[in-house]
This record gives C-alpha cells, sequence and structure tokens, in this order.
C-alpha cells in the first residue's frame, strides 16, 4: 500500500504538493478543485471531465438540430429570416448552411467521440485491465484540454464571416470548392482549425489508449482474456491514428488552398476538387467506425452481464471488430459514388462495402447468441443494448443497399442517407452511450440512477427518434435531397411528421437530465456490483466510485 | 416567406456577381470585360474552367462568347431570359424557324415528381426500371426479412429467456458449426445482391451510342444547358419564384410550369426514346445533376467533365433538384427536363435558334414527317446511321471541343492539368 501510494505520488506531483494540505494519505487522497479538475492527471476524474464535455456540446448540437426541424416542419422558409436577424435572405439561407454543418462537426468531434472514447475509455479501459490509470497521465489531460479550445474555435466561428453571411456552411464534410473559394472570411479558417485541434487531441489519447492497453494489463490479463469493451477502444484507437492524420493533411491543403494561394483542390491550378473527397473519406469511412465500435464493445459488456453468461463466441467479437476496422479502411469511395469514377473503381467499391456486412451480422448474431439460454432481467442499460441492436440492424441494411453503387445513382445525397447514418448513430452509437451510462453510472458515480425514469426516458426516446428518422427513409425514396431548408410542398408530410418526432425525443432528454440530477441528488448508494453474477469485469470488483487510485495492488486474472 | 423579394433582387445581383469567382485564367477576364452588352451570353461561357482549359487557349475559347445563345423565339420569359434576347445575330439567317410559342407542358400528377409516396419515384428509363426493380423486389425483402429475423429472434430471447422463465442461465459461449452457419449465410446473401448490383453497374456505364449530347453547367445557382449538336445553343434555367415574390411584370410560377421549388422558366427539352449523352461540369463549386425518375445523379465538378446518358420513353416533363450543397441557395436550384416528341424538339430547336444536325436524327420517321421545317435536313444524307449524327456534325465552336476530347472524369482532369501548364 505505501509502495504504490508513493508510486502513484511520483507519478503525479500535484499529489505530492497537496501532501502540505492533507494528513492523510490513502488511495482515496485526491487534489484540491482546481489541481484535481484543471490540472488533472487521473484517468477518471479526465473521463468524468469528457463525460460532461460531451453532454454540453450534445445539448448545444441537440438544440441545434431542434432549429433544424423547427424549420423544417412546414414547407417555406419560417423562421431562418428572423433567426438571422439582418434581413437578408441569402445569409437566412447561409445560417441553415451553418446549422447543418456545426450539427455534424459538434455531434461527431465534440459528442460522440469525446463520450465513447475520452469518456467511457477513460474511465473504464484501465479499470477493465486492472491498471492504476493511463500509460501517459499528463498526455491524457493535454488530449482533454485541446478539446476545449478546439470547440471554442468551432463555436466562435459561426460569429465571424464566411462567405455570404456568418460562420461556415459548408456541411461536416467541407467539400472545396465551397470550403475554399466558395466561403471567403475567416469562419472556416477557424472551424479548419477547430478539426486540427480536435484531431490532435485525438490522436494523443488514441496513443494513450494503446499504450495503456499494451502494456498495462494486470498480470495473466493476455490480449484473449481482455473484456470486449478493451478490445473494442484498442481497435478505435488505431483507426484514430491511422485516420486523423490523413484528414490533418486534407484539411491543411484546404488551408493552404485558402490562404497561400496553393491549388491542391483547384482544377485552375492543375488541382483536383474530388481529390479532397478520397483524402476526406479516407479518414471519414474509418471515423464513422471509430464512432460505433466502442458502442459494440459497452453492448457486448451489457448483454453478457443482464444475461448472466459469458459472451457468445469472444474471439469472433473481438476479431469481427479487428476486421471491420481493417476493411473500413478500404471502402471510402462509396461516399463518392456520383462523383464521376469509373466504372472497374464503384464496382470495386460497392463489393468491399458489402463485405462489411459479413462481421457485423456476426456481431448481432453473437449478441443474440449470448442471450440464448440466459437469464435476462431488463434494467435500463438493457433496454438500451436491446434497443441498440434493432436499431443498429435497421441502419446496417439500408447501408447495404446504400453500398450498391447502381443504386446509389438514386440514393445519393438524399434524406434515404439521413436516415441510414441517423439509424447506424443516432440510434446506434447513442444508444450505446445511454447504455454505458446507465450501465456505468453506479460505478462512477456510486449512486443509483433512478430505474423508474430510467425505463421512461429509454421509451420515450425510443419511440421519438423513430418516428424522428423513419420517415426519412420515404423522403429519400421520393427523392428529396439533403442539406435543404426548404422543399416541395409534397415532402410537407414525412417532414412534418419528424419534427413531431424530435418532439417526442427532445421529451425523453427532458427524462434523461431529470434523472442523472435525481439520481446525482437522491439516488441511493450503489453497491460494489450492482448487476450481480453477471458483471465479470474487474471495474465491479471496486467500491462505488472506485478510490481515488485504484489497483495498487495489481490484481491477477486466472 | 415576405422577404423572399429580396431573393430576386439578390439574385439579379448575384447573377453577374457569380461570375468566375475562381477563375483567374485570361479568358475569363477578356469574356467579362467584351460582356457589358451581354452580360447572361457571355456569363456561361466565360465560368467555364473546362471550356477554357479542355478547350486549350483562351483564344480558342473566345470565339465561344460570339455564339448566340438563346434566340426569343419563345415569350420572354423571366429576367435570365429577357436579358438574352440582346445578341439576336442569327434569326435572319433562318426566317423559316419562327415558330409559334411553344406551349408549356404541364407536370404529371405523380411522375417526374415527389408526391409524399413512401417509395421510388417512377421510372422512365430502362436503367431507372431495372435499378427500381432490383431495390423493389430484391433489396428491400432482403433487407426486411434480415430485420425480421433479428427482431423475432430478440422477441424470443426475451421471451423465452427472461429471468422469471429461465433462471439458470446456461454456460455455452462457443459452437463453432453456428458459428460458421451465421459467416457463410450472409456471405451467400450479400453474393446474391453483389450480381445483380454489378450487372447493373455494368449497364450503367455502357450506353448505347448517343443520338444528342447536352453539356450541363451548374453555376451557383442555376443551371445552363448547351446543346453543342444542335448549333451550340444555351439555355440558362432559373428557378421559378412565386407570385408573390416576384414585382410586377416579371414572370412567376404557374401551374403548368410544375410545383413550388421545382418549376423553373427554361427546361431542358430531350427527345423521347433517344440516347442522350449527358456532359457535366461546373463553374463555381461542386452541384448535383439529378433526375430521380431517370435514376440519374451526376456530381457537377469544376475542373472535370462527367458523363452520363439516359434515355427516357416517356414524353412529359421531369424534376429534379440540385444534390450536392453549393452554398446559400443550394435549395433554390431545380432541374427540369422535359421529354417531347422529335417534331416537337426540332420545333424547339428551332424556336431557340438551334439547328437540327445534319445527319438523320434518330426517329427518322417522326423527323420526316415533321411538320415543322428542317433547314438542314433536307440537304443532308439520309442514309447516314443515325448513330453517326454526333461524329458526323459540324462542330460547332470550342464547347464540342471541350466535349469530345475527354470523356472519362479523370482524363478531364488531367486533360486540364497538361492544358494548363501548356499556358
Amino acid at each position: 500500500m505505501t509502495d504504490s501510494t508513493a508510486r502513484a505520488g511520483l507519478a503525479s506531483p500535484f499529489v505530492a504538493h497537496d501532501d502540505h494540505a492533507h494528513a492523510a494519505h490513502d488511495a482515496d487522497h485526491k487534489p484540491a478543485f482546481f489541481a484535481r479538475w484543471f490540472m488533472s492527471t487521473n484517468h477518471k476524474d479526465i473521463g468524468t471531465l469528457y463525460l460532461i464535455f460531451a453532454i454540453t456540446a450534445g445539448i448545444i448540437g441537440g438544440a441545434i438540430s431542434g432549429l433544424m426541424r423547427m424549420e423544417l416542419a412546414a414547407p417555406g422558409i419560417q423562421y431562418l429570416t428572423s433567426w438571422v436577424g439582418t434581413g437578408s435572405f441569402d445569409e437566412a439561407l447561409h445560417l441553415w448552411n451553418v446549422l447543418i454543418t456545426a450539427h455534424g462537426l459538434i455531434m461527431v468531434f465534440f459528442m460522440v467521440m469525446p463520450a465513447l472514447i475520452g469518456g467511457f475509455g477513460n474511465w473504464f479501459v484501465p479499470l477493465m485491465i486492472g491498471a492504476p490509470d493511463m500509460a501517459f497521465p499528463r498526455m491524457n489531460n493535454v488530449s482533454f484540454w485541446l478539446l476545449v479550445p478546439a470547440f471554442i474555435l468551432l463555436l466562435g466561428s459561426t460569429f465571424v464571416p464566411g462567405g455570404t453571411g456568418d460562420g461556415a456552411g459548408n456541411g461536416w464534410t467541407i467539400y472545396p470548392p465551397l470550403s475554399t473559394s466558395g466561403a471567403s472570411g475567416p469562419a472556416m479558417d477557424m472551424a479548419i482549425l477547430s478539426l486540427h485541434i480536435a484531431g490532435a487531441s485525438s490522436i494523443l489519447g488514441a496513443i494513450n489508449f494503446i499504450t495503456t492497453i499494451f502494456n498495462m494489463r494486470a498480470p495473466g490479463m493476455t490480449l484473449h482474456k481482455m473484456p470486449l469493451f478493451v478490445w473494442s477502444v484498442l481497435v478505435t484507437a488505431f483507426l484514430l491514428l491511422l485516420a486523423l492524420p490523413v484528414l490533418a493533411g486534407a484539411i491543411t491543403m484546404l488551408l493552404t488552398d485558402r490562404n497561400f494561394g496553393t491549388t491542391f483542390f483547384d482544377a485552375s491550378g492543375g488541382g483536383d476538387p474530388v481529390l479532397f473527397q478520397h483524402l476526406f473519406w479516407f479518414f471519414g469511412h474509418p471515423e464513422v467506425y471509430i464512432m460505433i465500435l466502442p458502442a459494440f464493445g459497452m453492448v457486448s459488456q451489457i448483454i453478457a452481464t443482464f444475461s448472466r453468461k459469458p459472451v457468445f463466441g469472444y474471439l469472433g467479437m473481438a476479431y469481427a471488430m479487428v476486421a471491420i476496422g481493417v476493411v473500413g479502411f478500404v471502402v471510402w469511395a462509396h461516399h463518392m459514388f456520383t462523383s464521376g469514377m469509373d466504372v472497374n473503381m464503384k464496382m470495386y467499391f460497392t463489393a468491399a462495402t458489402m463485405v462489411i456486412a459479413v462481421p457485423t451480422g456476426v456481431k448481432v448474431f453473437s449478441w443474440i447468441a449470448t442471450m440464448w439460454g440466459g437469464s435476462l432481467s431488463f434494467q435500463t442499460p438493457m433496454m438500451w443494448a436491446l434497443g441498440f441492436i434493432f436499431m443498429f440492424t435497421v441502419g446496417g441494411v439500408t447501408g447495404v443497399v446504400l453500398a450498391n453503387g447502381g443504386v446509389d445513382n438514386y440514393m445519393h445525397d438524399t434524406y434515404y442517407v439521413v436516415a441510414h447514418f441517423h439509424y447506424v448513430l443516432s440510434l446506434g452509437a447513442v444508444f450505446g452511450l445511454f447504455a454505458g451510462w446507465y450501465y456505468w453510472f453506479p460505478k462512477m458515480f456510486g449512486k443509483m440512477y433512478s430505474e423508474w425514469i430510467g425505463q421512461l426516458h429509454f421509451w420515450t426516446f425510443f419511440v421519438g427518434v423513430n418516428i424522428l428518422f423513419f420517415p426519412m427513409h420515404f423522403l429519400g425514396l421520393d427523392g428529396m435531397p439533403r442539406r435543404i431548408p426548404d422543399y416541395p410542398d409534397a415532402y410537407g408530410y414525412w417532414n412534418h411528421i419528424a419534427s413531431l418526432g424530435y418532439g417526442i425525443m427532445a421529451l425523453g432528454m427532458v427524462f434523461f437530465f431529470i434523472g442523472v440530477f435525481w439520481s446525482l441528488a437522491k439516488g441511493r448508494k450503489a453497491p460494489d456490483n450492482p448487476w450481480g453474477e453477471g458483471a465479470t469485469t474487474l471495474e465491479w470488483t471496486l467500491s462505488s466510485p472506485p478510490p481515488y487510485h485504484q489497483f495498487e495492488t495489481l490484481p491477477k486474472i486466472d | 416567406m415576405k422577404l423572399l423579394p429580396l431573393l430576386l433582387a439578390a439574385m439579379l445581383a448575384a447573377v453577374p456577381g457569380a461570375v468566375g469567382a475562381q477563375s483567374t485564367s485570361s479568358a475569363t477576364t477578356t469574356g467579362t470585360a467584351s460582356g457589358g452588352s451581354q452580360p447572361v451570353m457571355t456569363q456561361p461561357a466565360t465560368t467555364n474552367p473546362v471550356a477554357t482549359n479542355g478547350g486549350a487557349t483562351p483564344a480558342a475559347a473566345a470565339p465561344q462568347s460570339d455564339q448566340p445563345t438563346i434566340i426569343p423565339g419563345v415569350e420572354p420569359t423571366g429576367p435570365a431570359a429577357a436579358q438574352a434576347q440582346g445578341p439576336a445575330a442569327q434569326p435572319a439567317a433562318q426566317p423559316a424557324v419562327a415558330v409559334p410559342t411553344l406551349p408549356v407542358i404541364p407536370p404529371f400528377k405523380n411522375v417526374g415528381l415527389p408526391d409524399g409516396r413512401m417509395g421510388l419515384q417512377d421510372q422512365v428509363t430502362d436503367i431507372g426500371r431495372d435499378a427500381a426493380y432490383f431495390h423493389d423486389i430484391w433489396l428491400i425483402p432482403i433487407i426486411t426479412a434480415i430485420s425480421l429475423l433479428v427482431l423475432i429472434l430478440l422477441a424470443w430471447v426475451i421471451v423465452r429467456y427472461r429471468r422469471s422463465a429461465n433462471p439458470v442461465p446456461s454456460r455455452t459461449s462457443h459452437n463453432t458449426t453456428i458459428e460458421v452457419i451465421w459467416t457463410v449465410v450472409p456471405v451467400l446473401a450479400l453474393v446474391a445482391i453483389a450480381f445483380p448490383s454489378l450487372g447493373l453497374l455494368a449497364r450503367q456505364y455502357a450506353p448505347p451510342k448517343a443520338d444528342i449530347t447536352v453539356k450541363v453547367i451548374g453555376n451557383q445557382w442555376y443551371w445552363t444547358y448547351q446543346y453543342p449538336d444542335h448549333g451550340g445553343f444555351e439555355l440558362v434555367s432559373n428557378m421559378l419564384k412565386e407570385q408573390n415574390e416576384v414585382t410586377a411584370g416579371q414572370r412567376f410560377r404557374k401551374t403548368e410550369d410544375g410545383p413550388r421549388l421545382l418549376a423553373v422558366d427554361e427546361r431542358m427539352v430531350v427527345p423521347v426514346n433517344s440516347t442522350v449523352k449527358v456532359i457535366v461540369t461546373s463553374a463555381d463549386v461542386m452541384h448535383a445533376f439529378a433526375m430521380p425518375a431517370f435514376w440519374q445523379k451526376m456530381d457537377a465538378v469544376p475542373g472535370r467533365l462527367n458523363e452520363t446518358w439516359f434515355n427516357a420513353d416517356r414524353e412529359g416533363v421531369y424534376f429534379g433538384q440540385c444534390s450536392e450543397l453549393c452554398g446559400a441557395r443550394h435549395a433554390y436550384m431545380p432541374i427540369a427536363i422535359e421529354v417531347v416528341s422529335p417534331a416537337r424538339f426540332a420545333a424547339w430547336v428551332a424556336s431557340k435558334g438551334g439547328t437540327m444536325p445534319g445527319a438523320a436524327p434518330p426517329n427518322a420517321d417522326a423527323t420526316a414527317t415533321s411538320p415543322i421545317t428542317n433547314p438542314t435536313a433536307g440537304t443532308s444524307n439520309a442514309t447516314v446511321a443515325a448513330g453517326d449524327a454526333l461524329e458526323t456534325s459540324p462542330a460547332p465552336n470550342g464547347v464540342v471541343d471541350a466535349v469530345e476530347t475527354p470523356v472519362v472524369s479523370t482524363q478531364g482532369a488531367t486533360d486540364s492539368r497538361r492544358s494548363n501548364q501548356d499556358q
């Protein structure tokens, strides 16, 4: 005990510094407020910071989508002109583009990624592998605090000129020439720098996770005994490490095209706008797996826990994620089927994309087989995990439709695509997030959540998002393009239904926040393991919440 | 909506303002300078980097701006058409084509435009019907079956293995046979999807010989259509605004023009049952030329010539919308294609001051019986195969050069680089 505490002290000078103030010198010894939360090197505190950050960003990104659904609730421009306030119709339309851009970037880079990887990854990877902390605690802190200026830059960009009006209005894909010659003013530059910084943050985090998982597993925990959530974060970290530098390169070229006269993406100077699409999607497609793989891992843990059964086909599950990660790097151009590529490329990317359905199918069937013969209980985390499996399947099969290059001629850039990726993200990744939130809430905060409010949250959200996103399939099949603030009147009916669905979902989010505050204030104290014999991973062997420094004596795994 | 009149004023102001937003080539400068008296006509030519780059030197591109663009054969419609009347150079040479105004073809009730349905729009091309069949009869049943299978399995485990029904869980965690089955069966399902899918792709990329060629140029925020086989005339196609959004005397959308946000002042017109080669490019940012009823979508990329094709077999008018985010008015640049009889097509070409190609048009019988005098048809060699029309038609201007040299998009990019170095 003493030895390891001293070691922890060496690892963190702030702990040593605080020795003056605190006589107590034990595993639960915490630094003072500022040092603890602003100079943190503790993986659990940093994880909590990430979760707070992600929830904040999620509120902003979700509110933006609320504005969008308000405007889309009926044909015609209802609100944009009054929101923009300058009386300029073009600026009002530009505001729409700013909203869709901000919604996409915030949800991807500042909500889902920080929550899944920074939040739950930081909290539970060290706990699950029996490590005292992350490999590079100081770098972990840098990772988090880079996100804050990145987010401020992105939010700030909406208040500076971006071409037609204030803010960057190029969509989250920031395709040139709209993002170069089509967007004068500093807004786009600020958005690019924001992505640079967020990308650097993620790369540092990825290095940290890879090092931690490879070097700091408890004695006896071989790679093939690691919990699947750790596997999912390991694969995700490799995807981040390989994909984000490509994005950084692409947006750097965009930046020099904008400011220093290069013509990487400008045909009049010998460049090619489609080159940017290739670079962007070489990052962008792994990025979608970055957003879903950690959710896969969490769902695997939760299904096993609430079935009181070990995961079925563990190795298949682990290597299915590896396969998804590897194949995910060679399918990027299915996002560009209409950009004018030749038939052989289209055939290759059609076939390669379909291959991903195989490991994904293995995972879905393995989850069901895990439950088969189990003894299932349906607490809130399990409900979210079950919802995840079905909704992700629905989003996955529409992905198989879109994978067909010949079919994509019709579907590309229609609401069918919007429906597809919201089913895998807003109903996939976000269901995974909520599943993990309720599953680990007792562990993280030491209080039980309210089961009643949790179930209410699940059912309202489930009904809401399905009413919100399912009609978008119909809109897409009828040909409605993405990213338009006004649409032909024939699309009015399903858009109106979708906007009603948003309202139901928003109500679900109100229940979520009520549940969070109620649980933190009034929740009963959580036992070490509230889930019983099914919860077999190491975090449940610790107290709730875990001590500030855990595993000072490393656990041994048989 | 009260502020929509501003839209009009801003668009009028923005049209010349959008010229050559990014291009710095000398052709752009020249064209803009000389375009004072004929703003709309010169604009598409000069804002088209492809014609400039692909057509080699700025000097070669310059004559393009001397080509007549829109001849006021129809009633002056909208600001663009009104402005285009300036350089009416050719009507004197073709007195026979002074045809009366063609009536506007009203839209179908539920073909060629969205109607709020829960499925695909009706298709009027063979490719479209093939693809829709593949989607409706093959893909949808397969993905529905997969989703239902998962749903039923989930329901089964929820009911059968709930804690009260099965208090003691099994410890089974491996079964090689079933793992192989649920790997192999999806593979077979995907193979069953892949074969028709790749066949569809192959057909999409195997166009018959083109009967006519239309060059489609995306601009912020309107489309221009050039007809290189028919004298190289050009149309500027703007969205029609509502009556309460225009000032008195300006054209506004009427019911027969089509639905709100889809109706345009100048429709792209093509003959029925003809293979239309479409060359898509852009003058500024990326757009996408989309026509759901033809199963057609192609990005308009500045510096590239993307080629695609369709062959519509039902007369009527069909609507699509720009499908790549292109800035503020992305939602306000619809596409309307009129598919008409060969006779009406010839009349329409004449009304625009164009000429039918020297060779017999694709549907020789129909054209022969056409009541419309076609000045070139009489002198043409009727034995020339229809498919040769494109090759034998005289190249009227630099546009056709640009059209014919780089067909494959990547070649187009290479070509523009090369010519750029030449400069």
